[in-house]
């Protein structure tokens, strides 16, 4: 056997995993899910091939509200995780010690070490009616009777940021921690003030990270199931509880495969409109400088 | 009148001393370095000079005003990073327009100073490239060109040749001076290389362990060095060490390894102490050179030809078992001399200098 051969071969053997895994266990799923969404019930057991669920979809106005509203909370949830997480991963990169970076940089990632569930069961009990906080704020008498904090969107928004500010702090710190400190003092050098330093030069260095981490922060939170449903209750009207509903509750399989394709569809093509306003392509984002 | 003046400045890192008690004076137009060994100082003087550092006791002043209270931002001294710092997510002519842009100037008077400045370096047309296109010489003018549009009272250069490879760092040391000549501004080069502080500069300081040990002209440091730092640091030097055998004023008869050699001290030395004993190649002669008096003699073997162009050397073994390096007469092909021949080492008291080994760690 050549080399050239053998070579050949390791590559296969070694890439055989990673393609059996996004052709079983991803790709094939996503074409069964939308084969699925394109039939239609039309009595037990029978089906024809048709658009009906999505048109059903479009007429019913409290689905498509949903998965707007979904995205317009992720949306915020991506913001503000940006506005949480720059500052940390700042931090962390330019102005920490080296030694205490690490420590820091574990210390984000301790609350991971809990699972989802639990770490809402958490806020759940710091936010009820019967919780911490409000038993605090009825001993020092700055309210009257109990208040219930949880269930509104606020509280949805604030968990959510909670569980995904990581996933923006990882990128922002690693774009960051490659930039040149004498960049920014050449900036100030040069006669800019800190903010002109920060939009011109720390900004724009920093854009593949920000672009980065607000896709997979955006991605993570329209696909999260279990923080809106455990703080928002049922006024959460998160478009993943409405699969959820379909698939389980009213084994409705059609319209929840098309729910499914449809939040695919529409959180890529946010992150398409997202990556076209800020100049930035894919290849860029991640390709490390 | 002077561009740049520091008094006294000292800073301190909790228990290190890193500058202390370092004052010098930078007459304008001048090409002043800073020539220093790594970690003696010389970037964190420079560092307090941006305004990146606070001193921890004394005063800078720039065009006669002290800064220290200044933010870097605010002082008209601009400086060129030791890995240039161009900015990678701007354009060339971005670049140079940021610190106008910072100035709030008009969009036509930023378009014109980029095109009059990249003009001034040689390098018309280059504003819409980007950086990554140019080569490491043009980065290096252009983070001038960037200071430059700027009309600093001040420039500083910390180490900008670093980076660059030998026969680029010979041209742009040329380069340098030259811009520094056309601009007419006040450059402080900041520097372990002597020979690009020697090339360069108007005066130079030469700093060691957080002080000034001499400043002067590049001809003074070379040849009336103050100090054995001096004497060994700038420029090559053949160095013994020795004892104090007599001392009679500015000369001194000093008993070294294999003989006695009579030398000029720039201090008070006392009999028996402890000194070094410097000799430039080009101050020793081979053969007997001036029979008459005034002249040390050593006696030796040709070790090995040294050909290097115009510096070629001959090392010669002393009869004492010691290396020194001599220039050698002949540049040309034919040298005479062949690897074991005897020879006659000369060199003139005046020119053999000798400092205090006790002086320095």
């Amino acid at each position: 056997m050549s080399s050239a051969d053998a070579r050949r071969l390791s590559l296969i053997l070694l890439f055989a995993p990673f393609f059996l895994w996004i052709a079983v266990l991803i790709v094939l799923p996503q074409l069964g899910i939308v084969g699925v969404s394109l039939r239609e019930k039309i009595g037990p057991g029978e089906y024809v091939f048709g658009l009906a669920n999505y048109s059903d979809f479009l007429g019913q106005p409290i689905y498509w509200n949903t998965l707007l509203r979904t995205a317009v909370m992720s949306i915020l949830v991506t913001a503000l995780a940006l506005l949480v997480g720059f500052p940390v991963a700042y931090y962390i990169a330019k102005i920490a010690h080296r030694r205490s970076r690490t420590a820091l940089f574990l210390l984000c990632l301790v609350p991971l070490w809990v699972s989802d569930l639990v770490r809402a069961f958490g806020w759940i009990i710091l936010l009820r009616e019967t919780g911490v906080v409000s038993t605090v704020l009825q001993a020092t008498g700055l309210v009257s009777g109990p208040v219930e904090l949880l269930y509104n969107d606020a509280t949805v928004v604030v968990g959510l940021v909670y569980t995904v500010v990581l996933f923006m702090i990882v990128p922002l710190v690693s774009t960051l921690d490659g930039m040149d400190d004498s960049l920014i003092e050449a900036g100030l050098n040069l006669g800019g003030s800190r903010l002109t330093v920060f939009r011109r030069i720390v900004v724009p260095y920093a854009m593949p990270g920000i672009v980065a981490g607000c896709i997979i922060v955006f991605m993570m939170t329209a696909g999260s199931y279990l923080t809106p449903v455990l703080l928002g209750g049922k006024n959460s009207m998160w478009f993943t509880e409405q699969i959820y509903n379909q698939f389980i509750t009213r084994y409705n399989w059609e319209a929840g495969a098309t729910f499914g394709v449809l939040l695919l569809a529409f959180t890529s093509i946010v992150v398409w409109v997202g990556l076209r306003l800020t100049g930035q392509n894919l290849a860029s984002t991640v390709a490390t400088r | 009148m002077f561009d740049l003046q520091c008094q006294n400045v000292t800073k301190k890192f909790g228990a290190l001393t890193a500058v202390s008690g370092v004052s010098l004076d930078v007459p304008a137009g001048s090409f002043f370095s800073i020539l220093g060994p790594s970690g003696c100082g010389k970037t964190t003087l420079m560092r307090m000079i941006a305004g990146f550092e606070t001193p921890t006791s004394g005063d800078i002043s720039i065009k006669g005003r002290s800064v220290v209270g200044t933010p870097p931002n605010k002082r008209n001294v601009k400086m060129v990073f030791q890995h240039l710092a161009l900015f990678p997510m701007m354009n060339v002519g971005e670049n140079i327009a940021y610190g106008l842009r910072c100035r709030g100037a008009g969009k036509a008077e930023i378009a014109d100073k980029v095109r009059d400045v990249l003009d001034r370096i040689g390098l018309p047309g280059v504003a819409h490239k980007q950086v990554s296109q140019l080569s490491g010489g043009q980065k290096q003018r252009i983070a001038i060109a960037r200071c430059m549009v700027l009309e600093p009272d001040v420039l500083l250069l910390d180490e900008p040749l670093g980076a660059l490879d030998l026969k680029l760092r010979e041209r742009m040391k040329i380069e340098l001076k030259l811009l520094q000549h056309q601009f007419n501004t006040t450059f402080l080069y900041i520097t372990h290389d002597q020979s690009e502080a020697l090339v360069m500069s108007d005066n130079v300081a030469v700093m060691n362990a957080g002080k000034f040990e001499q400043i002067g002209t590049p001809q003074e440091l070379y040849h009336r060095p103050s100090s054995g730092f001096v004497a060994g640091f700038v420029g090559d030097s053949n160095r013994w060490r020795g004892r104090v055998a007599s001392a009679a004023g500015a000369v001194c008869s000093i008993e070294v390894d294999g003989g006695t050699v009579v030398a000029a001290s720039s201090g008070p030395l006392a009999r028996g102490e402890e000194v070094e004993v410097f000799v430039r190649p080009e101050a020793i002669a081979i053969g007997p050179q001036g029979s008459a008096g005034g002249n040390n003699r050593m006696a030796g073997t040709v070790d090995s030809l040294l050909f290097n162009g115009a510096n070629s050397r001959i090392l010669v073994r002393s009869a004492a078992g010691a290396l020194l390096e001599v220039d050698s007469p002949a540049a040309g092909e034919d040298t005479p001399l062949r690897p074991g021949d005897a020879v006659e080492l000369s060199f003139a008291h005046a020119r053999t200098l000798c400092f205090s080994a006790a002086a320095r760690p």
